[in-house]
């Protein structure tokens, strides 16, 4: 089989894994090496679908044991197969990484024969590339579930980030699509990733040379919209995965149609929830960045994320106490919770007003979105003028100024002169 | 009394606009014009032809840290690289404001002045950071050759990270905005300005890497989550022409025609 042939199968049945990331880690390159990493991560580009292209994803190989229903390399599944030998891999990613196309590896794989014999040619891939090509770049392994604890501990020598996916968000959803991994299976190389590295940090401050593992973190991706879970099961469940398990990231895809399996939503007219994955991003980034904590942004009464507005905004509007927030006293994690505001402007903020007092035309300056942060701000003590808004209204046009950036289409108008049933 | 308004003219670089700076200070005269040669129309004002003055202009560079304070120095520095118009001017408020205020002034983020100056290397290093992923290197006979069109002058960005990177290579990379390019080898490197470069026709391994490439980003993306305003919004099209995997035509018609066994277009008859 060409290599051309091989990377197209390969990387299309890596696709769907959306926890691929180049981020988390500054190493800079060193002589007789090739290759850097950046903190921030580096997109090299944006496939048709929008999202961000950083590494090269591919599976070492498609021929897999399993019989997971959700998953497009399920062993019922009819497709062309494929196996990458760890030299080939390593060509390509050089080649590739040489031009500038990619930042590094992000390599997983289906399971051939067994967990461990998966996770040794992983292993063998990686150790050629690191020792032999020297490669300094990102990379990103998958640990395979149920390998021997000594062989994930090696993968996580070699990369720089390893993540585990959950998969499902719930155990009966697992053990109903993927009968042949278990939840336990799961969790334990999760809860080995998180002692490792934190095992790691202590020697590294001990001996300065010390093996670093998976310096980069872990990561995690479930598949949303296979199974009945609602939105703040999710949320919940992400919360204790970053509280546990000291994740850097949670990904959530939106279930595609790969299976006609009658345990599946069917494919006929299926359409994937992405605006729901786009709410949950939303609500992910809350958890992470603004202090927010799952309980706040769903409870019993309200299960599900407002597909109309971004969470932020659904907070807001139940907590109207806590507003207007007054921008030249309030405290960082005040102003973080006002809608309109994030991260950087709020550090704006706390710079500017040492400076002098901050207006409204102040405010458009530092990079707050004043057409969502003014109903909920003071400046000096004073609203900006000609606002006087009901509560109603403040709904209303709020989810006005969301609905042009939805894609789909806003419901009709009812129309007298349809004909009717 | 007020310092007389005039119209400086200088070289362009910033050494150059250094020494402006020098001697404005020097004749209480204020610039409210900056001239390059490259600027054709003429002045109303008063015209003052300064000479490029290293002494002078390491002398104004040395006052930065003290006056501005090193964020303010850098964002002094690097708002030179930015395509902001007229940055000369915003650049002599800037500095002006720093020599009288001290380093605090930059606190002020809602002053116009500080607000440009920073808006405008924002621009700059945002730019910076989307070409250290979206440049695209080709391999000549084991150099790496590049092109790109920014808006900014990002070259001097690129170059720690890019030498960083790849240490042993040999490394070319051409802004044909600016004209500029940056030559690299392991020991030593440069900036320098160039008329143009042209780049021969790339070898067989360098397109069936290339073939490769465009083969990988087409696979990738998921048919039922085809988004082009998503992609655009995080690489505009200003980019599209100098990446590989938008380059459909003109590499690929090479090995079609000297190897056989690829079949031909045929005409539509």
């Amino acid at each position: 089989m060409e290599l051309l042939d091989k990377l197209n199968i390969l990387a299309d049945a890596a696709k769907y894994d959306a926890a691929c990331t180049s981020s988390g880690l500054d190493r800079s390159g060193r002589p007789g090496t090739v290759g850097s990493t950046m903190m921030a991560g580096c997109c090299h580009s944006f496939s048709a679908d929008g999202r961000c292209i950083s590494l090269l994803k591919v599976l070492l190989t498609n021929y897999c044991v399993y019989d997971c229903q959700y998953c497009v390399n399920r062993r019922s599944n009819d497709l062309p197969r494929a196996a990458f030998t760890p030299r080939e891999l390593c060509e390509l990613t050089m080649g590739f990484y040489r031009r500038n196309y990619i930042e590094g590896l992000f390599l997983s794989s289906a399971v051939i024969q067994n967990p461990d014999y998966t996770t040794e040619r992983m292993i063998e891939t990686l150790r050629l590339l690191r020792e032999e090509y020297r490669f300094g770049g990102y990379i990103h392994a998958k640990a395979i579930p149920g390998a021997d604890p000594l062989l994930t501990h090696r993968l996580g020598l070699l990369a720089d980030r390893l993540s585990v996916n959950i998969e499902l968000p719930s155990a009966q959803s697992l053990s109903r699509l993927a009968p042949d991994k278990g939840r336990q299976a799961i969790f334990t190389p999760m809860k080995q990733i998180r002692d490792g590295i934190t095992a790691s940090k202590q020697e590294l401050k001990l001996y300065r040379h010390a093996p670093r593992f998976a310096p980069a973190g872990q990561s995690t991706q479930m598949i949303v919209g296979a199974t009945p879970e609602s939105d703040r099961h999710i949320l919940s469940l992400t919360q204790s995965l970053y509280d546990k398990y000291h994740l850097k990231r949670v990904f959530y895809s939106a279930y595609m149609p790969v299976s006609t399996s009658p345990l599946l939503p069917a494919p006929q007219d299926f359409q994937p929830p992405l605006l729901r994955e786009h709410r949950l991003y939303q609500a992910d980034w809350l958890l992470r960045y603004y202090h927010f904590r799952a309980e706040e942004i769903l409870d019993e009464s309200q299960p599900d994320l407002d597909p109309r507005m971004d969470p932020k905004c659904c907070w807001a509007l139940r907590h109207l106490d806590f507003f207007p927030v007054e921008v030249n006293r309030a405290d960082y994690e005040a102003l973080l919770r006002v809608p309109g505001i994030g991260v950087r402007s709020a550090r704006r903020i706390l710079t500017a007003r040492r400076a002098g007092p901050l207006t409204f035309e102040g405010l458009k300056r530092l990079g707050v979105v004043l057409k969502r942060a003014q109903y909920f701000l003071t400046c000096s003590g004073r609203a900006p003028r000609g606002l006087k808004i009901s509560e109603d209204g403040l709904l209303r046009r709020l989810i006005a100024l969301e609905a042009p950036a939805l894609a789909e289409p806003m419901p009709e108008q009812l129309s007298l002169f349809d004909s009717v049933g | 009394m007020p310092w007389t308004q005039v119209c400086c003219c200088y070289d362009g670089t910033f050494p150059g606009f250094l020494t402006c700076v020098f001697e404005s200070y020097v004749n209480k005269e204020e610039p409210v014009e900056f001239r390059t040669p490259d600027d054709p129309c003429c002045s109303l004002y008063p015209q003052r032809t300064i000479l490029t003055h290293e002494n002078h202009a390491m002398r104004v560079y040395r006052s930065l840290e003290g006056k501005l304070g090193r964020v303010g120095r850098d964002l002094f520095v690097r708002g030179f690289l930015t395509c902001l118009p007229e940055k000369e001017l915003w650049l002599w408020r800037f500095l002006r404001m720093g020599y009288s205020q001290g380093p605090s002034f930059l606190r002020n983020l809602t002053d116009p002045t500080v607000d440009r100056v920073r808006r405008a290397v924002q621009h700059l290093n945002g730019e910076a950071h989307q070409y250290k992923g979206f440049v695209r290197f080709s391999d000549y006979h084991g150099i790496l050759a590049g092109e790109i069109e920014p808006k900014n002058r990002v070259l001097p960005l690129l170059r720690p990270h890019f030498r960083g990177r790849y240490p042993g290579e040999n490394l070319i990379l051409h802004d044909r905005t600016h004209r500029e390019a940056l030559f690299s080898r392991p020991e030593q490197w440069a900036i320098l300005p160039v008329e143009d470069v042209q780049l021969g026709p790339p070898d067989e391994a360098e397109l069936a890497y290339r073939k490769l490439w465009r083969s990988f980003y087409d696979t990738i993306a998921i048919q039922g989550r085809y988004n082009p305003k998503y992609r655009m919004g995080h690489m505009p099209k200003r980019y599209w022409a100098m990446m590989t995997e938008f380059q459909k035509d003109w590499d690929t018609a090479l090995p079609e025609i000297s190897n056989p066994s690829c079949p031909k277009k045929q005409p539509l008859v």
